[in-house]
């Protein structure tokens, strides 16, 4: 099996606070990989550390490596900048730019220097927004407020802003978390699609979703992977007793 | 013994504080009234549009209404991008540490410095050292500086304002500080920034003080060809007309006053226009 990210002996602290302990798990690639827990196990913090948004926070620090391609991305060397290009981010809230729908796709690309002239900035928006199955409601108002869209639409037009960079994995924290059921079903048919072309991995509070939408499934608690595995097994087979404990809902 | 019920205290209390907060609208009316009802009678296109004739009691004061844009410009140029690049490293760049607390203890005492010493300071430092001469140059960086703490705390403030999410979702897709602050960051902070701008400007503008010994002229038969000229300027003509001039019809000094007044007020009105634009706009 082919692994996007290695990541091997993986700790983090937010300053005393030990956040993740001694983490060790594959990321397939072209794969979606669900991780699950209670709230304050750590596993946003774990999405977040794939692309190291957390560098911001202060007293953050990390131990052991997370490879992407063999390459770890706590190395000094390693580009911030670039890696985020690499390594996309979805976030919980739709959060589009007070801006044109047209703008907000267009953003990455441009900061990017991805386009050459407009001509292909048009192309890499159209093609985005066909990917985040938004095209057919967008394209008659591109220049339209991307404030006007509901928030399922919105959540679409931010996935579109992030593969318009043509990341290499595409990371979501809870992306349907704000939306209601039939959005949420759109954005997991939408995912499967994007599979294709990206690894994803997501976090979801939802194990209907992790069930559902999923093919390898990670369970976080207090810091640590408790299990990992494909998807069907781990729900329906489950190796740890507090896994079966949780999925089961008599632990969480 | 109790004289009144804790429902009549109430009542004499609502009464007081209401009386107390209606007296404060009362000196702002009548400043403005007065200087409108005496000043009107000499407002004129002459009086607007000329310069001024017999020993100031005649003519107009075309000059000083000059200046005084010319200095605003001025004023807006020095200000400007020292107060939005000084605003930019406090919200985005500084950490905490001995310079940013250094910057900030500098900018508080900037607001608290009398507007005299700036004017003796601009004297000194403009005038003198780097030799521009009593000059709109001189006149303007010391109006700049004056304004700069204005400027600053205003834009910081808007830019604090923008949302994180923004920055989080533009470095997210690979942008890096400088393309988040420049793409993202300061075009919705701009309407705040733009209105503090206004406000400082509108600040400073009616000072004598910094002014005196650095720009402003008595009189002068010429208007200024360069930045090293003098000029006259509204709030010292003013000082000079009601001080120094004996004679000078009163309706003129009123005509001046509501001049400038009209001025002050008027960029205060853009800037909260703007800023109630910027609101009705903002959908974050």
């Amino acid at each position: 099996m082919d692994n996007k990210l290695e990541i091997q002996n993986f700790s983090f602290y937010y300053g005393q606070f030990q956040a993740l302990i001694n983490l060790n798990l594959p990321i397939r690639r072209n794969q979606i990989t669900a991780l699950i827990g209670p709230s304050g196990c750590g596993k946003s913090t774990f999405l977040r550390a794939l692309n190291r948004m957390n560098d911001t926070i202060k007293g953050a620090r990390a131990e052991g490596q997370v490879l992407l391609d063999g390459k770890n991305i706590y190395d000094p060397d390693v580009d911030v900048v670039q890696l985020r290009q690499r390594v996309g981010m979805v976030f919980q809230r739709p959060n589009p730019f007070p801006q044109s729908i047209y703008n907000n796709v267009a953003y990455g690309p441009r900061v990017l220097g991805l386009a050459g002239g407009n001509g292909r900035l048009d192309e890499i928006v159209e093609q985005s927004l066909r990917d985040a199955a938004l095209w057919e409601d967008v394209k008659d108002r591109l220049e339209g407020p991307a404030q006007a869209l509901n928030p399922g639409q919105q959540q679409r037009l931010c996935i579109a802003r992030t593969i318009a960079v043509k990341p290499e994995v595409v990371l979501m924290d809870e992306p349907c978390s704000a939306l209601d059921p039939v959005a949420t079903l759109k954005i997991e048919e939408l995912m499967q699609q994007l599979a294709a072309d990206y690894t994803i991995v997501i976090v979801t509070h939802s194990m209907e979703q992790a069930a559902r939408a999923s093919h390898w499934t990670g369970f976080f608690w207090l810091g640590e992977l408790v299990e990992y595995g494909r998807t069907p097994d781990l729900f329906t087979n489950p190796e740890k007793e507090l896994t079966e404990a949780y999925i089961t809902g008599r632990q969480g | 013994m109790r004289v009144l019920s804790r429902q009549q205290t109430q009542k004499v209390a609502t009464f007081l504080i209401t009386t107390v907060a209606t007296l404060v609208v009362i000196p702002v009316l009548l400043i403005i009234l007065m200087i409108f009802y005496n000043g009107m009678s000499a407002i004129s296109w002459e009086f607007l549009t000329q310069p001024p004739r017999n020993g100031m009691t005649e003519g107009g004061i075309m000059p000083a209404i000059l200046g005084t844009i010319l200095l605003t410009l001025g004023t807006a140029v020095a200000a400007i991008p020292l107060g939005i690049g000084a605003a930019i490293y406090l919200a985005e760049y500084a950490g905490d540490n001995a310079l940013t607390r250094t910057i900030r203890l500098a900018i508080v005492n900037l607001a608290g410095i009398p507007s005299i010493v700036y004017g003796l300071f601009g004297l000194g430092m403009f005038v003198l050292f780097f030799q521009f001469g009593t000059s709109i140059l001189a006149g303007s960086l010391t109006l700049g500086l004056m304004t700069l703490p204005i400027v600053i705390s205003t834009a910081e403030e808007a830019i604090l304002s923008v949302p994180q999410a923004f920055r989080t979702v533009s470095y997210s897709v690979g942008a890096t500080r400088w393309q988040t602050i420049r793409h993202q960051v300061l075009p919705n902070a701009m309407p705040g920034i733009i209105t503090g701008i206004i406000l400082g400007l509108s600040r400073a503008i009616g000072e004598t003080a910094p002014i005196l010994f650095t720009v402003a002229a008595f009189y002068l038969p010429n208007l200024p060809t360069s930045v090293f000229d003098q000029t006259m300027a509204l709030p010292y003509h003013l000082y000079v007309i009601s001080t120094q001039v004996p004679g000078m019809p009163l309706q003129v000094q009123y005509g001046t006053a509501l001049v400038l007044l009209l001025f002050t007020l008027s960029l205060t009105f853009v800037a909260t226009m703007i800023r109630s634009a910027m609101r009705r706009r903002r959908e974050w």
